[in-house]
């Protein structure tokens, strides 16, 4: 079923008897050429581009739980383009436009907002490095604009700009970025998945991988063996779980990042504005609530759940740079597991086993990731080469000291 | 988080700067025949198991000592404090 504006109206008029599941609850077959492991945004991308743009069949996605239910449903919906190296501004750039023409393509609103998104500068140093990441932006094809203090007040005159530790003194914005509604990038890309015949199998958790003579056969689940040609693994988040079944440890630890949501208030914040001076960021949904979070708790967790030290920190910062804050009540607080690498930039690359294919390690920038990470790896599984702009994010870069390193923080992963 | 200092007592987790997995305390040899393949090991590759977890806390905020705490990442519960002093002492690693 094609979705449209006539198909509103006619089922408006004849009661909504006519729309069906968006996508089949498929029961697994005994082999496909490919199971991607994860039903997040990632996987269903995969699935989904390799059905599409590379023209394969016989695609399965498994998915532990249920579509929509891990972290594509728990992060802060953030799209942007605005890094600085070599490695990964092309991939972002590529996402972006992705998500550009994502509703179109995938017959699907996903609510993709381009409302802009702006770091906050504080000191002279900041702004030479905030020049610098926009040029890098911007020889890349993206999009960047330096604002000055006015031009910042003009447009967020809620804004503390006399902060006396941090004072507004400009900002880096990327007009293009935004955000988009999370749940539909996984219910889109699931049901333009599922109409391209992928098999989306829910409740069905790999429990291991059958590796004979050095090649994956296929993977053992809670729902029986399942052979495949190629195993796609993208569970970021489990990825050091999941690979200790093939035998494999990761440049990878597993961190808990905590989001937060005010009570929904009238149209307040027009766009997305980061204070990474003071570990906040925040933006406002379409269903009013002010939607913010800070950095990761800062140890190994897998429990989806943090601790009350970040969440005064982030509340501080937002208090500090959004006075206004303070008059809302918090409504809901929640963790996601980030797998954090030992460069905060991600994998997506063959494993040593022939057959077995990883993408993880996305720190928390998955999110935006999705569209290109999707197309990537389908290019990737598809082709057995690296995507043209994904071709840094190999496994051996850290041997080689081919690290992407944002930050220059080096190989301690809570420090990305 | 409560973190039971063996000589301080408990003290609030926000007091300590998180390191990593214990295993760092075996830090290899540089002269073995394969230090180049161990030190990549040592460097970036961790367990990041889903359950028991031993690692190193820094406390930063109070005596600077490292501690290794036996931590579960499922759950968040503490089980076992030791000064890193006397783990590295009982492998043979310091004076």
């Amino acid at each position: 079923m094609r979705y449209s504006g006539f198909k509103v109206i006619k089922e408006a008029l004849t009661g909504h008897r006519g729309w069906g599941p968006a996508w089949r609850d498929a029961a697994p077959k005994a082999s496909y050429d490919y199971v991607i492991i994860g039903g997040g945004g990632h996987g269903l991308a995969t699935a989904y581009y390799l059905a599409k743009e590379f023209k394969q069949a016989r695609i399965a996605v498994l998915e532990k739980g249920w579509i929509g239910g891990g972290n594509v449903g728990r992060n802060t919906t953030i799209i942007r383009s605005n890094y600085l190296l070599d490695g990964n501004e092309p991939f972002y750039e590529f996402s972006l436009k992705l998500w550009e023409g994502l509703e179109q393509d995938l017959n699907y609103n996903a609510m993709v907002s381009q409302r802009g998104i702006l770091n906050l500068i504080h000191t002279d140093a900041q702004r030479d490095a905030f020049i610098r990441r926009g040029n890098a932006m911007m020889l890349n094809g993206a999009d960047a604009d330096l604002l000055t203090t006015a031009q910042i007040v003009a447009r967020y005159p809620f804004l503390n700009v006399n902060d006396a530790r941090f004072p507004i003194k400009g900002g880096l914005a990327q007009h293009r970025g935004g955000t988009v509604r999370h749940d539909a990038v996984a219910w889109g890309y699931a049901r333009a998945a599922d109409q391209r015949g992928v098999d989306i199998i829910q409740n069905c958790e790999v429990t291991g991988f059958r590796i004979e003579n050095g090649t994956c056969l296929g993977v053992e689940t809670s729902r029986g063996f399942i052979g495949a040609n190629k195993v796609g693994a993208c569970v970021a988040g489990s990825s050091s779980r999941l690979m200790s079944h093939a035998g494999m440890r990761l440049p990878i630890e597993s961190h808990v990042l905590q989001a937060f949501v005010s009570e929904g208030l009238k149209p307040v914040l027009p766009g997305v504005i980061t204070f990474g001076a003071g570990h906040f960021y925040c933006s406002q949904s379409d269903k009013g609530g002010l939607v913010f979070g800070g950095d990761i708790d800062g140890y190994n967790s897998y429990a989806q759940r943090g601790n009350l030290p970040v969440v005064e920190d982030v509340c501080e910062g937002g208090m500090a740079i959004f006075p206004m804050l303070g008059r809302a009540r918090l409504l809901r607080m929640w963790g996601g597991i980030m797998d954090m690498s030992m460069d905060g930039s991600p994998i997506i690359d063959r494993t040593h086993i022939a057959g077995l294919y990883f993408n993880g390690g996305w720190c928390y920038g998955g999110f935006k990731a999705t569209p290109a990470s999707g197309f990537a790896y389908a290019h990737l599984l598809a082709t057995d080469t690296p995507h043209p702009t994904a071709t840094a994010y190999r496994f051996d870069r850290f041997a080689l000291g081919r690290m992407i390193d944002e930050k220059g923080m080096g190989n301690q992963p809570n420090l990305h | 988080m409560l973190i039971n200092h063996p000589t301080l007592g408990p003290r609030d987790a926000s007091e300590f700067v998180y390191k990593g997995d214990a295993a760092l305390i075996r830090r290899p040899a540089p002269d073995a025949p394969d230090a180049l393949e161990q030190f990549i090991d040592y460097g970036y590759l961790r367990d990041n198991p889903a359950g028991a977890h031993r690692e190193l806390w820094f406390h930063e905020q109070g005596d600077r000592s490292w501690l290794v705490v036996t931590r579960d990442t499922l759950t968040h519960e503490i089980t076992d404090v030791e000064l890193a002093r006397d783990v590295a002492r009982r492998e043979g690693r310091s004076k």
